[in-house]
């Protein structure tokens, strides 16, 4: 994937996201452009956001083209749970000392995809190209291409030198290797009008596997994952889904946005925290796939499972009522959080906003009301 | 005893309730009895019992527990003060020197070292008032703090002077200044430890030239103080930045008030020291040392009447601590300012793990203070020769308190040693741990099965063990097979659990066990502690197996 300032430029100026939106009046803000303050800045770098958007792919294996300290300070470190391959938990890095910077670490680079591959076994390899490898020229599409003819197996290139920004920019930027390479290049064996894609939701700590006994109760399938316990195969046949549910508000608008272009897939924004919002996810599915009869589905299940919730939550909502809670976190935690604090009863005195789009905000202000606080900017002093 | 005493015997064999009797006596014993767990009937039996019965003969505690301490026997004999037995004369008479063996793949796999930068930070928290900068991307920075934080469990100040590609193309001053001027307004650290990235040592930043420009040109960033350590990600390993990081704090601070850092005002500081008081001693605390570790470190120290400065001093900041004062965005506690810059005026350097050793040369050739390294502090042996360096440098006797902690350590090793005897323990650590505790098994009577480290050490040429690779966590999977213990970080987890195999968590990062910032192997009490917790782990084991074993011989008829 050659990243060029154009394509970082198209990347934070998507259409679908309206801190760019500029014929809009709140449009004028400009957040995605917004470089790091030195000093200041807290936040990981676009390396690291590529990593959380792809390494939940499990039968991936991830390998970091760049010295230790990417993948030695991260690997197995995220939270995303698989329900079968392991490999995306290992931590493969081409470890590059001295010698390979001033040499070029491209030969290093085809050695380990064969490695990877013969001793591993990975349905396919992804490889990251860090600060130091950009620097020193180290073209990975052509090794990724090479090795990809040689060892007979998908090698996908993915860009993400730290230093091209934050960690949002990382997340579409692994948003686009997959669209570039791996969405559209296989079939699935069989097709429903029930088809979706969840995209920008990364199984963390296990917590997709809390809504998909619900979609499939009603009899929504979920094709492809995007990318929390996903498998390669399902990621490349994602083109045949008849409706994208974005889960993690903006983060891989792009692929939502191009998926739209090129194969005609709508796209719809839902949260899976707090009854409300999950109520209005399964409706909304069920609306855009345009089935009575999955809508009547749909109802019937919000009706059951909400009566079994209160119960449940009936002795909880006694104790947290009333308590005040200060919300630090960023996007679209920054509103789906309190959402689902508001539905047990907590009111949210202060919430921050530094990395959530207008929309985003505007949603904050609904559910907080008048005399919420919202913190634009923000460090631990604050 | 009296028996044993005449007919000058070896060992004695009997029931449970003789045992500690014998070993109050300081002789071998072998448990022949009801309570016993290892079987003895038969040919297979016998097998077992011969080894049994060589281990206890043989194992090296006997000299341990048998020795008196060297201030006892410059007492008794005013001869030579050390002589400590079979261990270390093995340990010097080792012929062959440990090969270290880089492995050459070109993809590794479950990386077992953390770079050299994320050492620099972690020597840089235990400095008071200090605020860490990484010069790299602002990921540079996000990695190693996350990182920090999970073994640490505490806040961790780092900053980014989050370089984009501009900067990297066109040199970081611009970001460095921004940097630094942000840090003054925001949290006014009292020093800043700077350190480079693979990212900037690639680009190739004049980081001396940079500071001087800055200096120039901003007052104020001329009078903060900076220290710089070059930490490229593509070198080393954890450990070889805590080293730089140290050499640079005592290159670039102490002392020296026509360094054109601070100019006069460098004297300030001075009116808080001690300085010039001849009981300042300096200890260098390695990186083997957890905060825990450094507090013991400090009150042997202490209890000999010195006054430590200890750099960097990790107990006063990482040792996971409320703070009663407002919330400081730069370090709490450690190693103050006003301290390191008296360090000149300090008697003698402790220098403890062999990284160390650079440091304390440039104390010496800096100030003339004269150092002694001590490579460990796990150990009867090796606290015995740090107390006595104390006892000597001090002046003062060995206090009463670590007199009965010795004679503790020993019961301890007596209790404990039927565990340790012919355990083969796969070891995946930084050089200097790894120093320290594979000794420490030897001295047990444990053997090390596999050894594996990060970086290359010149105290990896003198291991228990025929060689040692530098190698990542795949090749330790592969190399640990038959082991009995594993003793690496947590991310040996789930190898361990492919193996079959207890894990010991030791070293960086250990992320699914609280209390890292209080674990303490160093002196007499850390040593025995140590030796519980895996004895215990032996413990267990061995009756396991032991009943495996006899099943498999019930199975074989």
């Amino acid at each position: 994937m050659k990243l060029s300032a154009g394509k970082i430029n198209e990347l934070l100026t998507q259409p679908g996201c309206e801190h760019n939106d500029k014929k809009k009046e709140k449009g004028k803000n400009k957040a995605c452009q917004q470089t790091a303050q030195p000093g200041a800045a807290q936040g990981g770098c676009a390396f690291d956001g590529a990593s959380i958007a792809l390494v939940p792919i499990t039968d991936v294996a991830h390998l970091v083209h760049g010295p230790v300290a990417c993948s030695g300070n991260s690997w197995g470190s995220r939270g995303s749970l698989s329900s079968g391959p392991m490999i995306y938990k290992m931590g493969f890095t081409t470890d590059l000392s001295e010698n390979d910077i001033i040499f070029g670490g491209e030969k290093k680079l085809y050695k380990a995809i064969h490695d990877v591959k013969e001793r591993y076994g990975p349905a396919a390899v992804f490889v990251y190209l860090t600060c130091v490898t950009a620097l020193i020229g180290d073209d990975i599409d052509a090794v990724c291409q090479a090795a990809s003819e040689k060892f007979d197996i998908p090698v996908v290139p993915v860009t993400s030198p730290g230093f091209v920004g934050s960690k949002n920019l990382g997340n579409r930027i692994g948003g686009e290797a997959l669209l570039e390479y791996v969405v559209g290049t296989r079939e699935p064996k069989e097709t429903t009008p029930y088809d979706i894609n969840l995209i920008g939701e990364y199984n963390i700590a296990g917590e997709m596997w809390g809504v998909l006994p619900l979609l499939e109760k009603v009899g929504i399938r979920v094709l492809s994952k995007i990318t929390g316990d996903a498998r390669y195969h399902d990621v490349a046949c994602a083109h045949r889904a008849k409706l994208n549910v974005m889960i993690c508000s903006k983060a891989l608008i792009n692929m939502a946005h191009k998926m739209e272009e090129r194969y005609g897939i709508p796209y719809i924004e839902e949260s899976i925290y707090g009854v409300e919002d999950v109520n209005r996810l399964l409706r909304n599915i069920a609306a855009k796939l345009g089935d009575a009869d999955l809508q009547a589905r749909v109802e019937d299940l919000i009706k059951a499972e909400t009566a079994k919730l209160d119960q449940a939550l009936a002795p909880y909502r006694k104790r947290l009522t009333g308590k005040r809670i200060v919300l630090y976190t960023g996007g679209v935690k920054s509103w789906s959080i309190v959402s689902a604090a508001n539905d047990l009863g907590i009111n949210v005195v202060a919430t921050s906003s530094k990395k959530s789009t207008e929309e985003d905000k505007a949603r904050i202000r609904k559910l907080l009301g008048e005399d919420g606080i919202m913190m634009e900017k923000g460090n631990a002093k604050k | 005893m009296e028996v044993i005493a005449k007919t000058n015997a070896d060992m004695l064999i009997a029931g449970g309730r003789n045992q500690y009797t014998a070993l109050k006596a300081r002789i071998p014993f072998l448990d022949i009895n009801q309570e016993r767990h290892h079987p003895y009937a038969g040919y297979v039996g016998m097998v077992e019992m011969a080894k049994e019965l060589d281990g206890a003969l043989h194992s090296p505690i006997w000299e341990q527990v048998r020795s008196p301490a060297p201030w006892q026997s410059a007492l008794a004999e005013n001869g030579p003060t050390l002589r400590l037995g079979e261990c270390l004369g093995e340990r010097s008479e080792t012929a062959q020197p440990t090969k270290v063996v880089a492995r050459r793949k070109s993809v590794a796999v479950n990386p077992l070292k953390q770079s050299q930068p994320l050492g620099a930070a972690l020597a840089y928290l235990g400095i008071k008032g200090m605020m860490p900068l990484m010069h790299g991307s602002q990921g540079c920075t996000a990695f190693a703090k996350v990182m920090l934080v999970r073994h640490f469990r505490d806040a961790i100040p780092i900053s980014t002077p989050a370089m984009s590609e501009v900067p990297t193309i066109l040199g970081g001053v611009y970001n460095i200044e921004t940097a630094l001027l942000t840090l003054l307004e925001k949290s006014n650290p009292a020093i800043v430890g700077l350190c480079t990235t693979g990212l900037t040592e690639t680009c190739g930043d004049d980081m001396h030239g940079i500071l001087k420009e800055l200096r120039d040109r901003n007052p104020k960033i001329a009078a903060l103080p900076i220290a710089y350590a070059s930490t490229p990600d593509f070198k080393g390993a954890l450990q070889d930045g805590y080293a730089a990081a140290v050499e640079a704090v005592v290159r670039d601070i102490p002392g020296n008030t026509t360094n054109h850092q601070f100019g006069n005002s460098a004297d300030v500081f001075y009116s808080y020291a001690v300085p010039g008081l001849p009981s300042q001693v300096t200890v260098l605390a390695g990186p083997s040392l957890a905060p825990g570790d450094v507090q013991a470190v400090k009150d042997m120290v202490k209890a000999f009447g010195l006054n430590p400065v200890v750099l960097p001093d990790l107990s006063a900041s990482l040792d996971g601590h409320l703070i009663d004062q407002n919330y400081s965005g730069n370090t709490s506690g450690g190693t103050p300012l006003s301290q390191i810059k008296a360090l000149n005026t300090s008697a003698f350097t402790f220098a403890i793990g062999h990284s160390m050793k650079l440091s304390a040369e440039i104390l010496q050739q800096r100030f003339g203070t004269e150092f002694n390294l001590f490579d460990d502090l796990t150990g009867l042996e090796a606290v015995d020769s740090f107390l006595q360096t104390l006892c000597e440098v001090s002046a003062r006797p060995v206090p009463e308190k670590f007199r009965q902690q010795r004679r503790q350590l020993q019961d301890a090793i007596l209790d404990a040693h039927f565990f340790f005897n012919r355990k083969r323990v796969a070891l995946a650590l930084e050089p200097d741990l790894l120093h320290s505790v594979a000794w420490w098994l030897a001295a047990m009577g444990a053997e090390v099965h596999i050894a594996v480290t990060t970086t290359k050490s010149a105290v990896m040429k003198e291991l228990p063990v025929d060689k040692v690779p530098i190698g990542d966590l795949e090749d330790f999977e592969e190399l640990a097979q038959g082991a009995d213990l594993l003793i690496s970080n947590s991310s040996a987890k789930s190898l361990a659990r492919r193996l079959g195999v207890p894990l010991y968590r030791m070293g960086f990062p250990v992320f699914d066990r609280l209390g890292n910032g209080h674990r303490c192997i160093v002196g007499y009490s850390g040593t025995k502690q140590l030796l519980f917790d895996i004895g215990n782990i032996f413990m267990e084991a061995d009756e396991t197996q032991a009943h495996e074993q006899v099943h498999t011989w019930r199975e074989s008829l």
